[in-house]
């Protein structure tokens, strides 16, 4: 049966994936900021090293990016806690993914903005800085929040590589208990009860960005 | 600084461009699966059934919700207990049409919404069937007004398939995993491995706009 | 089903709604065999609803709709059978724009009548022949003019050889240049006989094909007069108004 021992493992298993997600998402932002920045910066190779990156975390697996820096970064040698390669992984996936929602974003603030921001006399810094980004932060915000939940989702994966979160605990219990479709019935549900507010907080963003555009 | 030799996993190469098949093939199966639920759930959400509405409603944020492994867990455990005998391929391949499926029912559904109600109403006004408009008239230009989102889930597809490595379906990970154990060159495995992915998803864009240039070619404004 | 009646189409007493705005107003029309109806009005008059109620794109509230003897009622059948034998031709064209002219001509006929394929283009390309774009058969709707395009949109609706057709505003998206073409298919039509009901403010066009003029306001009939006698001395004030207004545009 799942007893309160069970349970108490499935917390500690719910702890680490809410901590993955917390440290990959906030590595996330600050380093996908760099990749969108880069990404519409007006220096060619700047910009296509940016893209290179974009294309590189999304054309392979998720799964594959956290093994190649699971056993990639003892070669550098490097010696990370389990967790902190995990993190590194799901840090670099965040900042692709990131960047270039942010660089959708940012390209989507109307180019009458940057052109008004330039007739001021604004320098770059200041263009972006107090004109686009505020701009572009309120339209890329449903798909950011979007993003969130793709992570934390994201870090079931950490579980295959060996990692003890949530899923890999579900799995631990399951052969213990041998009752899988309870054990990981419950996961489900403590994922869903994550994940499905956020879903909804963007999309009640969204229409209220829809709405605001139309009008 | 370690020494990398890649020569021992890539002289395993006839298991490695099985598995790419393999990968392939989920990933095409998974994905005809995943169309299927798709424009099926949106006809259900066009229809007025209300107990249909709310269990494709219900399907979409569930699997929207949780992670590919759980569910492909859950499939796998569940199907015995149901009394359905799969092999872990046909399993994966349901549990990828499935995921695939609930992000598809809202990506089309978006492009049917778009469609001018005008459409609609010229078809009914020609004596079709409210079916047969949504199957002759409608599809087509929706999918066609959606077509760059439901590739890129549909390369994120491809890629989800390397989870199914979990309930050991045939395919690249599983593989690479494979000739990890025999040969203890992990890094080497897994780095030639995301190369091979990366072509797969290249490979893919390819196939996607062919069948654009083939499927929507006629003209708009 | 076909009614021996002189009636084709008949609506009596109907009312529609749409939430809380009552469109029609106790709404009565009869519509003989070969009869060119003219309906104008003010926009928001409800002249597009009261057409678009014969062939049941807007449910009514209450009332009786007859056609050629089928009486339309919430059953399917009934609605099946009236579209197939109604025509209607729309603002906006509503062509489709994956099928080629030609095949936007054959789907209704046979997928709803299970013509033959082959019959089926040979119809599609008499009609479009008639409406003068036979050679345009292969191309696609968004190669065409608006005018051509609104063409093809009345063979396409003549392929199901209908009894009546609806025409809604057809003209009106269309740049001036090209609203004649439309105008003298529409007129080619009325002269072989076939029973229209068309909501226009081509007064020309009325006064040289109508046999009656209807003129709404507020979801009700306020006056119908032969074209003649309603542009000479239009009875309700509210008709003149709207003649001076429409007359001094054109």
């Amino acid at each position: 049966m799942i007893g309160p021992q069970e349970l108490a493992f499935l917390g500690q298993g719910l702890m680490w994936t809410l901590a993955l997600t917390a440290i990959g998402f906030t590595g996330g932002i600050l380093f996908g900021f760099l990749v969108a920045l880069a990404r519409v910066s007006p220096i060619r190779w700047i910009s296509a090293l940016a893209a290179g990156w974009i294309a590189l975390f999304q054309g392979t697996p998720l799964l594959m990016q956290l093994f190649v820096v699971y056993f990639g970064l003892p070669l550098l040698g490097l010696a990370p806690p389990a967790w902190g390669a995990v993190a590194v992984a799901l840090t670099a996936h965040a900042s692709a993914f990131l960047g270039e929602i942010w660089r959708g974003a940012i390209q989507a603030v109307p180019k009458g903005q940057s052109e008004a921001a330039h007739a001021l006399g604004l320098d770059y810094r200041a263009r972006m800085r107090d004109v686009i980004l505020p701009q572009a932060m309120r339209l890329s915000l449903p798909a950011t929040i979007g993003f969130l939940v793709q992570l934390l989702k994201g870090t079931s994966l950490a579980a295959i590589v060996g990692f003890i979160e949530l899923t890999r605990a579900g799995q631990i219990v399951s052969n213990q208990t041998f009752r899988p479709l309870l054990v990981f019935g419950i996961v489900g549900l403590v994922y869903f009860a994550l994940c499905w507010p956020l879903s909804l907080w963007g999309r009640r963003i969204e229409s209220r960005l829809a709405a605001a555009t139309a009008r | 600084m370690v020494q990398l030799d890649f020569g021992v996993v890539l002289e395993r190469w006839p298991e490695l461009a099985w598995g790419t098949l393999g990968t392939i093939w989920l990933a095409l199966a998974g994905m005809t699966l995943a169309l299927v639920i798709g424009i099926a759930g949106v006809a259900v959400l066009r229809g007025k059934s209300r107990i249909g509405h709310a269990i494709v409603r219900t399907f979409v944020e569930v699997i929207r919700n949780t992670p590919f492994l759980v569910q492909i867990f859950f499939i796998f455990f569940a199907l015995p207990l149901a009394g359905i005998r799969l092999n872990p391929t046909a399993t994966a391949i349901l549990a990828l049409g499935l995921n695939g499926g609930a992000y598809a029912v809202e990506i089309i559904r978006g492009g049917v919404d778009a469609i001018p109600q005008g459409q609609t109403e010229a078809g009914l006004a020609l004596g079709l069937r409210p079916s047969e408009v949504f199957r002759f008239i409608i599809i087509k230009p929706a999918l066609r007004s959606i077509y760059p989102s439901l590739v890129s889930q549909f390369i994120m597809l491809t890629l989800t398939t390397s989870i199914a490595t979990s309930i050991s379906a045939y395919e690249l990970t599983s593989v690479a995993q494979r000739i990890d154990g025999d040969t203890f060159r992990t890094f080497e495995v897994y780095f030639t491995i995301t190369v091979i992915y990366l072509g797969i998803s290249w490979l893919m864009m390819l196939m996607f706009a062919a069948i654009a240039r083939r499927a929507f070619a006629y003209p708009t404004r | 089903m076909a009614g021996t009646d002189d009636i084709l189409i008949r609506m009596e007493q109907v009312e529609k709604y749409y939430g809380e705005f009552h469109a029609l107003r106790n709404v009565n029309l009869h519509v003989r065999r070969g009869e060119k109806i003219v309906l104008c009005g003010p926009s928001g008059s409800g002249k597009s609803t009261l057409i678009r109620c014969i062939n049941h794109l807007e449910p009514i509230r209450s009332g009786r709709i007859v056609v050629d003897g089928t009486e339309l009622t919430d059953n399917p059948q009934a609605i099946d059978t009236i579209r197939r034998e109604v025509g209607m031709v729309f603002q906006q064209f509503n062509l489709f724009p994956h099928m080629t002219v030609l095949e936007n001509c054959m789907l209704a006929p046979m997928r709803v009548r299970k013509v033959s394929r082959a019959d089926a283009e040979a119809t599609a390309r008499k009609f479009l022949d008639r409406v003068r774009i036979g050679n345009q058969a292969e191309k696609y709707p968004a190669q065409l003019s608006g005018g051509q395009q609104q063409r093809v949109a009345i063979a396409r609706a003549l392929c199901m050889e209908p009894i009546a057709m609806l025409f809604d505003e057809p003209t009106s998206a269309l740049d001036p240049e090209m609203v004649k073409e439309v105008l003298d298919t529409m007129i080619g039509l009325a002269n072989d006989g076939m029973t229209m009901i068309c909501v226009t403010h081509e007064m020309g066009f009325a006064r040289q094909v109508a046999d009656r003029v209807i003129f709404m306001a507020d979801g009700q009939i306020v006056e119908e007069n032969e074209p003649e006698a309603f542009f000479r001395n239009p009875r309700h004030e509210r008709t003149r108004a709207f003649l001076g207004e429409i007359l001094a545009h054109h």
